[in-house]
């Protein structure tokens, strides 16, 4: 009977979610108080509702309720608790719906937060948000539906994905479905714009913090895919440019251009159009993100079951979503551009240039992955792109982002020339010159990881001379707004994140050898000796696993145990072992009994040794951090006596056209 | 011309060359990290022919996987219901290689042998990459003629 509740709370969701896509629309459109007050609260029941209805799907995964097709998919009686609250979003259905309940949060959010903003332009917002939520709604309830019985009830269930049952998949997801879903304020917000149009650019100073928690929510979700696939997939990789990591990585292509795009017409209000289009970019890749991943349109690692009336849904929805937004866009972005003009060298020039390459490499990144689809389509036989084609021309596209990136903050808005730009040219330079001449003493002249010290010096050296600066010009407490420390945390980690990629490409020791039990192999000036093999039990499943004692110059350092685990209907997972350090990580996997029949025999290992992989991760969480500090600022939460006369902008024509910044 | 104008005819200039650089890259990238998938029966017919490298998809013949005795040298034949290609892969293979499933190998031809230089394995029990699928349907194929009825016709 639950699983029911759970369907029905859905539908009446789905019904309260029309109401609030339409009605404050037209209530917006037709100056009706009445209809634009629909809003607030048929989010809240929305959301109330899609919550009720995800805990009732929880709920059927602690309590091993087989009768529902999705948890006897996705759950057995072995299964541990918070794997099985993990496994609600484990597949298709499930995650759907926590898209739909991360979307619900958002807006009730903006429900609340947003109380300052024009009554017709916070309806309009809403009312998109509630159309975003129909479509997401009526997908699940029509094709996807997590509720579907399995009748008669197994008595116990399939399994969870065992590549998914590692503690970073509990987060992974939550956590990028929030960046997704996030840059659905900023697209409601530039609909909204254009429904009314007009843009004010303390709308956009509205709309930034919400940006900024999304990126640093979709950063966060990256790092931890990223870092669950170095330990989980046994290869000791941790990019792979596999098509689902790239559809997470264009909308933060494009979401990193969005903010830097939002701070330019917040302050100076130019570049409006440019914001508007960036933002309808960023959601409309959260969405071909979403879609690329659960549909199975791609042959990936991650892709699941594929069914033809979903696909043809998900193509639906997306020209709707995209060819509407766009649509409406050159209808009506004439109406809201406006600006100040801007020297060639100026802080505008500079953020300009790097928007430009952030959105060429998001195209560039999305060619690679949809150009199986298009081969295929045009009877070019099965294509795939290879990792080279990124891996050429990514690095090629930030190489100017890089060079630009300590300068921005020197720049002033505007104007063109500064004198500090050249003091400040030459610092970083000679700074960045004379680390990498001594960092090429010890990276045996490695050209790549001498590169990698001298970006990530340029870069660091650039921050650290704004802290500074910043530190003997301004007086005590202004001295950092939470806006400019987030700002200089992220680009903090860009230097950070340069150092791990860098040197960990160029300097890392992979070497999978065989191994018969007492072998010794040296790496990195580690002796790692394999001692066999033991059967171990875990909750829900059963494991080879290894001995391997790591010893330094003849002293014990550390054992290792990597493990090949069976779960049931045997799946076989492998489980590395990894010995972090800030310098570098050990990294042992086992690959195969060399004869099948002997377990005690030689084995296949992989035996890593990885240099400052960790940064990787670092420079990743210096970003997040700098996009939730940001969100912070207080600036974003000042009430303007003129956001909250009611009703004055109901008419388009009413509204200012060049309220200055 | 005044000046801005000439600024904008500047703009433009560098702009459209900028655009030329980029299409230029790309267009250079993807053709040389283009990879095409062929079946064994379509490497037999010679289709393959004019790639260096390509990736082979096929299931993985019963009793047709032999590890070398003293590397990680693995050899094994992927077979379609018309064709056998044998496969020479030095390293370690995924969690879910066994025999009579899918794989994806990537690699080139050295002789009559095709040589993986990485190896993918379908990823659970209900799965088989799309794209594979429809490469062996074309041979009207499903797994069983592919484990079974092309054995025989195996060296």
């Amino acid at each position: 009977m639950t699983p029911e509740l759970g369907q029905l709370a859905l539908i009446l969701a789905l019904l309260l979610a029309l109401a609030q896509g339409i009605l404050p629309l037209i209530g917006a459109w037709r100056g009706s108080r009445a209809l634009m007050a629909v809003a607030r609260p048929a989010a809240a029941g929305q959301a109330v509702f899609v919550a009720l209805s995800f805990l009732i799907l929880v709920w059927a995964f602690l309590h091993f309720d087989f009768s529902v097709r999705y948890v006897a998919e996705n759950s057995n009686l072995e299964l541990p608790w918070y794997y099985r609250i993990a496994a609600t979003w484990g597949a298709h259905e499930g995650s759907l719906l926590l898209w739909i309940l991360i979307l619900n949060l958002w807006t009730v959010a903006l429900a609340i937060f947003g109380r300052n903003l024009p009554e017709a332009f916070a309806a309009r917002v809403l009312g998109v948000m509630g159309l975003i939520s129909v479509g997401f709604l009526s997908f699940t309830l029509f094709t996807s539906d997590p509720f579907a019985r399995l009748l008669p009830s197994p008595m116990n269930g399939a399994d969870l994905n065992p590549v998914l049952q590692d503690p970073g998949m509990t987060f992974h997801p939550p956590m990028l479905y929030m960046g997704y879903v996030g840059f659905s304020v900023a697209f409601a917000f530039a609909i909204a714009a254009l429904l009314g149009g007009s843009m004010e650019p303390s709308w956009v100073r509205q709309a930034r913090p919400w940006t900024n928690a999304a990126w640093g929510f979709l950063s966060c979700g990256i790092v931890a895919g990223s870092w669950w696939a170095y330990s989980e997939l046994g290869w000791g990789g941790w990019w792979f440019w596999d098509p689902v990591e790239n559809a997470s990585f264009m909308p933060w292509l494009v979401g990193t251009a969005l903010i830097h795009a939002q701070a330019i017409t917040e302050k100076r209000g130019s570049l409006r159009a440019w914001t508007i289009l960036l933002s309808i970019f960023a959601f409309s890749l959260s969405l071909l993100g979403t879609f690329l991943v659960r549909s199975g349109l791609l042959t990936s690692v991650h892709a699941f079951a594929s069914d033809p009336r979903r696909g043809l849904y998900i193509l639906c929805y997306l020209a709707v979503v995209v060819g509407g937004s766009l649509l409406l866009y050159a209808l009506r972005a004439p109406k809201v551009m406006g600006g100040k003009p801007f020297a060639v060298v100026s802080r505008e020039t500079a953020m300009l240039i790097g928007n430009l390459m952030f959105t060429v490499a998001a195209a560039m990144v999305m060619l690679g992955t949809l150009f199986p689809l298009i081969g295929d389509a045009l009877h070019m036989g099965r294509i795939s792109v290879g990792p080279p084609y990124f891996g050429l021309l990514f690095p090629l596209l930030m190489t100017p982002v890089v060079l630009l990136l300590p300068l921005g903050p020197y720049l002033r808005w505007g104007k063109g020339g500064s004198g500090l730009l050249k003091g400040v040219l030459l610092r970083c330079g000679i700074a960045a010159v004379a680390c990498a001449l001594v960092a090429a003493f010890f990276v045996h002249g490695r050209p790549r990881a001498i590169m990698g010290v001298a970006a990530a010096v340029w870069v660091a050296a650039g921050v650290v001379l704004y802290v500074i600066r910043r530190w003997r010009e301004m007086p005590r407490g202004r001295r950092y707004p939470a806006e400019m420390a987030g700002m200089l945390l992220a680009h903090f980690g860009v230097a950070v994140f340069l150092i791990g990629v860098l040197l960990s490409e160029s300097l890392s020791v992979t070497r999978d050898v065989r191994m018969s039990p007492g072998d010794v192999q040296t790496i990195g000036g580690y002796q790692f000796r394999f001692d066999g093999i033991k059967q171990t039990l875990g909750p829900n499943w059963h494991a080879e696993q290894a001995t391997v004692v790591v010893s330094r110059d003849g002293k014990p350092f550390t054992v290792m145990h990597p493990q090949k685990r069976t779960y049931p209907h045997d799946q076989v997972q492998t489980e590395s072992a990894v010995d972090p350090g800030i310098t570098r990580d050990l990294y042992v996997a086992l690959g195969e009994p060399m004869d099948a029949g002997n377990v005690h025999g030689a084995w296949g290992l992989r035996v890593y040794y990885k240099p400052f992989v960790r940064w990787i991760w670092g420079g990743g969480l210096f970003m997040m951090l700098g996009g939730f500090v940001a969100a912070f600022d207080r600036r974003f939460r000042y009430r303007r006596a003129t956001a909250t006369e009611p009703a004055a902008d109901t008419t388009p024509a009413a509204a200012p056209r060049e309220a200055g910044a | 011309m005044n000046p801005t104008r000439q600024r904008r005819l500047i703009l433009v200039v560098l702009i459209l060359a900028a655009v030329a650089v980029a299409v230029g890259l790309t267009v250079f990238a993807l053709s040389r990290n283009m990879n095409y998938l062929f079946t064994p029966s379509q490497v037999e017919a010679g289709k393959a022919h004019e790639y260096r490298t390509f990736r082979l998809g096929g299931m993985v013949k019963a009793g047709s996987i032999r590890h070398d005795a003293h590397s990680l040298m693995v050899h094994f034949t992927v077979v379609d219901a018309g064709g056998a290609m044998p496969v020479d892969y030095d390293g370690i293979l995924p969690d879910l290689f066994r025999a009579n499933q899918a794989v994806i190998a990537t690699g080139h031809m050295d002789g009559s042998h095709f040589v993986a230089t990485q190896v993918l394995a379908k990823h659970d029990a209900t799965y088989m990459p799309q794209e594979l699928k429809d490469a062996m349907a074309k041979a009207h194929a499903g797994k069983h003629i592919a484990g079974s009825a092309a054995m025989e016709k195996t060296p």
